[in-house]
């Protein structure tokens, strides 16, 4: 009798199972269905985007575009001085944000002590990273066009754009550092070597691959940025190059182009938007192909590159 | 003992707050293997990273006493003496096999380098040695240039141990050097450190009594921090003179 009785306990509790797990699965199916919506929803809404962007803009992309500056006349404006600005202004944001960025990242992971002074500068560089850009660009009208005098140039707008890329590259290149395990330091300090030696022959051929990515995907988000640019001065009709970085005379090499008024290619964009003629859309239609196609690339770079270095290292 | 490489006085180690080692004393025999053991957590590891200065990487840490190194008579943990002096004289194999994502090649060649040594001749020359120190070379000897990581476990540690010969050290430290190998690496890497000792002075720390019992010369069995005893190893496992060094060795606590 007992045990009958156990018996009929345990099919009951076998019964109540088999719901519950009917339950889990119902909800786990209902979350499939949730996820995989959002997901559509998501990639639908930039397909749209971009089949918009390249039915408006693809007729308009010729040879032309590219060498013309712009122009009253639509169909004769081009891109020639939007394009070659973005072009100098990537030069000066990698030639200061670079350097600083990995010098920073190297110290804070490998240099610095422990202690609440470093807490306070690592909290408040995750904050630099999420300022709105518009503040760096104030911060820039303020500093390099009213004190430092550097007037509306390249120089100002590829020191505003380093400013507001310089925390996302110091996160990578910390992030990057902090993959590498510490029995590689130590296997490094152990055989007598100094940290710069440890730094210049482990840390950082160990970590390129990701400070690279973060560089390139900071490049490509400084690229695309208008509002700090704006602020600082970049024209929105400039129909001359800036002064060429080479000549022909001695000294060969000349830094004018710094100081030459500029334009770029979201404010050449931005530009043609607000007018009111329906053929400078298409024109802006145009150009924001071509300035997908540049972060598109870029992006692509930085995952061939994370690819590669990945799978050249392991640990 | 005939002839001390070094001798360890009143050895006190402390993280922050946390008195790690007490009051140690040992002398380490030139030539020869001295072995640590000891259950987890005893401090056998800490006192073996005392002789690099390895707790200098790390804030919050202090020793005290003295290790002396003979004939100079100096004191390797004294704030005085940079560290980098210290690892300079005296190498280290760790717990897994640590080669750097290089060619076997740079691997070796890398303490010589830091050193500013980069004559290829004479790297040539002090890596295939060293390679020949380490019983590695026959196997490797074709494939320099390749990364160290295509080398099996024990291989990877025969060319750590290769790594941390280059540079003729005087000590060389080897943290559970087996304890992530297969019994048969760990057979050829005891061969090679039986081999070693005619030119370097062994501190080994092990768990494997029976890897202490087989290839050391003298041995020390730390408790919570303290050396309980030490003497040579014949003695320390047939007649050892401590009640605790008995019941850890006959397997009644561990």
């Amino acid at each position: 009798m007992v045990k009958n009785e156990n018996k009929r306990e345990i099919l009951e509790i076998m019964e109540n199972i088999k719901k519950k797990i009917a339950i889990n699965n119902l909800i786990n199916s209902i979350f499939l269905i949730v996820g995989l919506l959002s997901t559509f929803i998501g990639l639908f809404v930039l397909f749209i985007l971009f089949v918009d962007l390249f039915t408006d803009g693809y007729p308009r992309l010729s040879y032309k575009f590219f060498t013309s500056f712009p122009s009253r006349n639509p169909s004769e404006a081009g891109i020639l001085s939007a394009w070659v600005g973005t072009f100098f202004l990537m030069i000066v944001t990698g030639i200061f944000s670079i350097p600083l960025g990995i010098s920073a990242g190297i110290y804070l992971e490998e240099y610095a002590p422990k202690n609440w002074l470093t807490n306070i500068i690592e909290i408040n560089i995750a904050n630099l990273a999420g300022v709105p850009s518009i503040v760096y660009g104030l911060l820039a009208l303020g500093v390099f066009v009213y004190f430092f005098k550097f007037g509306e140039s390249i120089l100002t707008g590829g020191l505003t754009l380093s400013l507001l890329i310089l925390p996302m590259i110091i996160m990578a290149t910390r992030e990057a550092i902090r993959a590498i395990p510490d029995s590689i330091r130590e296997a490094s300090y152990a055989m007598g070597a100094t940290k710069w030696q440890t730094v210049k022959w482990h840390i950082l051929p160990y970590s390129i691959g990701g400070i690279l990515t973060g560089i390139i995907i900071g490049l490509s988000r400084a690229i695309g940025e208008t509002a700090p640019i704006i602020t600082v001065g970049a024209l929105t009709f400039i129909a001359f190059l800036p002064t060429s970085p080479l000549s022909g005379e001695f000294p060969f090499i000349s830094f004018n182009w710094l100081f030459d008024p500029f334009t770029a290619m979201p404010i050449q964009i931005f530009n043609w938007v607000s007018r009111p003629q329906a053929e400078f859309h298409v024109n802006a239609a145009a150009a924001g192909i071509v300035l997908l196609i540049m972060t598109l690339i870029m992006n692509g770079l930085a995952i061939y590159i994370r690819h590669r270095f990945r799978k050249k290292i392991k640990w | 003992m005939e002839n001390i490489e070094a001798d360890v006085k009143n050895l006190n180690f402390y993280y922050g707050d946390n008195h790690v080692l007490k009051n140690n004393n040992l002398k380490i025999a030139k030539n020869k293997i001295t072995a640590l053991i000891g259950p987890s957590g005893c401090g056998k590891t800490t006192f073996l990273r005392c002789f690099n200065r390895m707790h200098d990487l790390y804030p919050n840490t202090r020793y005290e006493g003295e290790i002396i190194l003979y004939p100079e008579e100096k004191n390797i943990i004294s704030q005085e003496i940079d560290p980098i002096e210290v690892r300079m004289q005296i190498s280290m194999v760790f717990q897994k096999p640590n080669p750097f994502p290089k060619s076997i090649y740079e691997n070796v060649a890398y303490g010589l380098r830091v050193r500013g040594i980069n004559k290829r001749e004479m790297l040539d020359e002090r890596v295939e040695k060293s390679l020949k120190s380490a019983v590695l070379w026959d196997e490797v000897k074709d494939l320099l240039d390749k990364p160290a990581f295509n080398l099996s476990g024990g291989q990877q540690q025969r060319l750590c141990i290769a790594r941390a010969l280059v540079t003729d050290p005087r000590i060389l430290l080897f943290d559970e050097p087996t304890s992530a190998l297969d019994p048969i690496a760990t057979g050829r890497i005891e061969e090679l450190m039986i081999k070693l000792k005619e030119e370097v002075t062994i501190i080994i720390v092990t768990h494997n009594m029976q890897q202490a019992a087989r290839i050391s010369d003298f041995t020390g069995f730390l408790y919570l921090g303290e050396i309980i005893e030490f003497s040579n190893t014949q003695q320390i496992f047939t007649v050892p003179k401590e009640k605790l060094t008995e019941n850890y060795i006959s397997g009644r606590f561990g």
